[in-house]
């Protein structure tokens, strides 16, 4: 039954056939509780790593490996917050994510935008064969591409610089290409044409008529890459060498390497560099859902 | 059913004859002036480096050393490689099975919150949670969980009696670990399925029920039907993005015990910056490549048999 994807009174139609032993009443209702009985027990099992993460957080050092096991702190040491942050320089490493993570941010609305505009509206001989071409490149495994790339910005001499971890975001990126496109198509060309007609530039036509529109989508793409470079620990672990460049993702992967037995405070720091990513989820939750369902994708 | 949404534009007027008037020619000029940031990335950032690994995976560059051309050298090494061999087979495992299992607990998931029930949002919030949050926190928050001794999930085993495993420790319980905590995240693609089932027109569920479908026979003569190209597609992506994952091994399990968690990029990672043998990562990576477009040829090649578009029937 708990397979059953339609609202109870459709089962009515075919009920008179199968002779149900409960009245079709009480039925609708054991499958009601049947469905929240699963839905509030899968919230727990989802929810509880949290709650896990934030309670080890704020235990004593030798409570987290006491045995048996306890979930929630006997005290809550929140001074494990500022002791871990401390231990090694977060605040420089929060520095250097914000500035990557901004810089990702803008130059993937900018040059998405600009290329996202010219595939929706503009008419171009080999324009669909170069789309295929941009969607091509999300099936390309990122190993694939990781070596010839270290040795590119190697001979330009930008390893150990943030540069690597910035510049291509400047350069377009597929995913956030088409899901700008999708929703751009969706603009009624008649704005446009009503533009052109007032003599508005190509230009004038994206920053003045379709940017203004396509407030959810933009949030959208900003939102996902904010999440994508706040997480990425790849690129920094690649090109980075110099600890007063490392990231924040960097620099957790550092304190775990160096003190690995202070889980208390190992998940301290980690609660920490997780707060912008759920502010930003909960803030902008319909934009998540639209954007994938917008574009089919889950923002890998 | 996003995944279906038409490539074409739609108010797109067929170019007509080749001779293209001043408007158009603007037009065209216009176009690839818009695009040309991506077409310098495409070259820089894609094109490029996919050809320039191809002519370097027949060097023995080791970034140290001038490259020499050695042929096929490296792929010969490949074969006689157990390691390439292992990692092979774990990023397979671990494809399939996260893939595999996430699609049923997706799928599962966006089934129970299609009952229209109350406080479905925050049920979706819920489930679609974890799947944001990602990188070395949660790969932290899961060696903890996974915790032999004092983990989560064995705290919990031992509280109804069972002894459980040392998770990332044991090399027959570590791809498991790691698939269960993969499950963690199926509500990225929970969030798509939902969006595809609440696109199945009702009546069609009404027609099934008249000719005397039951639950079973609606689910699956009606919804997996509809909804198969968008699990066509989630298999797809879904397993390009699960063999590229190997960040979280490389701080969880660092590829052991005894290489049990040795993914196939760990082990390419490894050999381009810890032995810096460029060449032979640069062959691992057009095995790669190669093997990525096998098995995608081959899940478009069988999905004629089960993958149905709607627009089939009005053909």
């Amino acid at each position: 039954m708990t397979l059953d994807e339609m609202p109870a009174r459709s089962t009515t139609a075919a009920a008179p056939r199968r002779q149900p032993l409960l009245g079709l009443r009480a039925q609708a209702l054991v499958q009601r509780i049947i469905v929240y009985a699963l839905l509030l027990s899968l919230s727990v099992v989802f929810l509880l790593p949290f709650l896990w993460m934030l309670a080890t957080s704020l235990k004593q050092s030798q409570e987290v490996f006491s045995y048996p096991p306890s979930f929630w702190p006997s005290s809550f040491e929140w001074q494990n917050y500022p002791a871990g942050w401390t231990i090694l320089p977060f605040t420089t490493f929060l520095i250097n994510s914000l500035i990557v993570t901004t810089a990702n941010v803008v130059g993937n609305l900018l040059s998405c935008s600009l290329v996202a505009f010219g595939f929706a509206r503009l008419r171009a001989r080999g324009r669909d064969v170069l789309f295929l071409l941009l969607l091509a490149t999300l099936m390309i495994p990122r190993e694939v591409t990781i070596v010839p790339r270290f040795l590119l910005f190697s001979q330009l001499g930008l390893v150990n610089t943030l540069w690597p971890l910035v510049l291509p975001a400047w350069f377009g990126y597929a995913f956030f290409i088409f899901l700008l496109r999708q929703f751009f198509m969706s603009i009624p060309h008649e704005l446009d044409d009503a533009a052109r007609i007032d003599g508005a530039s190509t230009l004038r036509i994206l920053t003045d008529i379709i940017l203004p529109l396509s407030g959810p989508a933009l949030a959208t793409v900003a939102i996902f890459s904010f999440i994508g470079n706040w997480s990425n620990l790849l690129d920094p672990l690649i090109y980075l060498r110099s600890q007063e460049l490392y990231t924040l993702a960097l620099g957790l992967n550092l304190f775990r390497g160096v003190n690995f037995t202070a889980f208390n405070l190992l998940m301290a720091v980690s609660i920490v560099t997780l707060i912008p990513v759920l502010v930003v989820f909960f803030l902008a939750q319909k934009l998540f859902v639209q954007g994938v369902t917008l574009t089919g994708m889950g923002g890998r | 059913m996003a995944a279906a949404q038409p490539l074409e534009h739609p108010s797109a007027r067929p170019l007509g004859k080749p001779r293209l008037g001043p408007q158009a020619r603007r037009e065209e000029r216009e176009f690839y002036l818009f695009i040309s940031l991506w077409i310098i990335g495409f070259v820089l950032f894609d094109a490029g480096p996919i050809l320039a690994s191809f002519a370097i995976s027949f060097t023995n560059w080791t970034a140290l050393s001038d490259p020499q051309l050695v042929g096929l050298a490296n792929y010969q090494r490949m074969l006689a490689d157990p390691l390439f061999f292992t990692a092979l087979w774990n990023s397979l495992y671990f494809g399939v099975g996260s893939v595999g299992l996430g699609l049923i607990v997706s799928f599962l998931l966006a089934l129970l919150l299609n009952q229209r029930v109350w406080g479905m949002s925050l049920f979706r919030t819920i489930f679609y949670l974890p799947s944001v949050v990602s990188g070395i926190a949660v790969a932290i928050l899961w060696i903890m969980i996974l915790h032999k001794d004092f983990g989560l999930i064995n705290s919990a085993l031992a509280a109804i009696g069972i002894q459980g495993p040392g998770w990332l420790v044991e090399p027959q319980w570590a791809k498991p670990a790691l698939i269960l905590m993969s499950l963690w995240g199926a509500g990225g693609s929970m969030v798509i399925y939902l969006a595809g089932l609440q696109s199945v027109p009702q009546h069609l569920y009404e027609a099934a029920a008249i000719d005397g479908a039951g639950t079973w026979g609606r689910f699956w003569n009606v919804t997996v039907p509809l909804m198969s190209p968008v699990i066509f597609y989630n298999l797809i992506v879904g397993f390009i993005a699960s063999i590229q994952g190997f960040v979280l091994v490389l701080i969880m399990t660092n590829g052991g015990p005894a290489n049990a968690t040795l993914m196939y990029g760990l082990y390419l990672y490894r050999v381009a910056f810890q032995f810096f043998q460029m060449g032979y990562a640069s062959a691992l990576a057009w095995v790669l490549l190669l093997v990525i477009m096998l098995i995608t040829a081959a899940q478009f090649y069988f999905a004629k048999y089960w993958v149905f578009y709607e627009g089939d029937l009005k053909r």
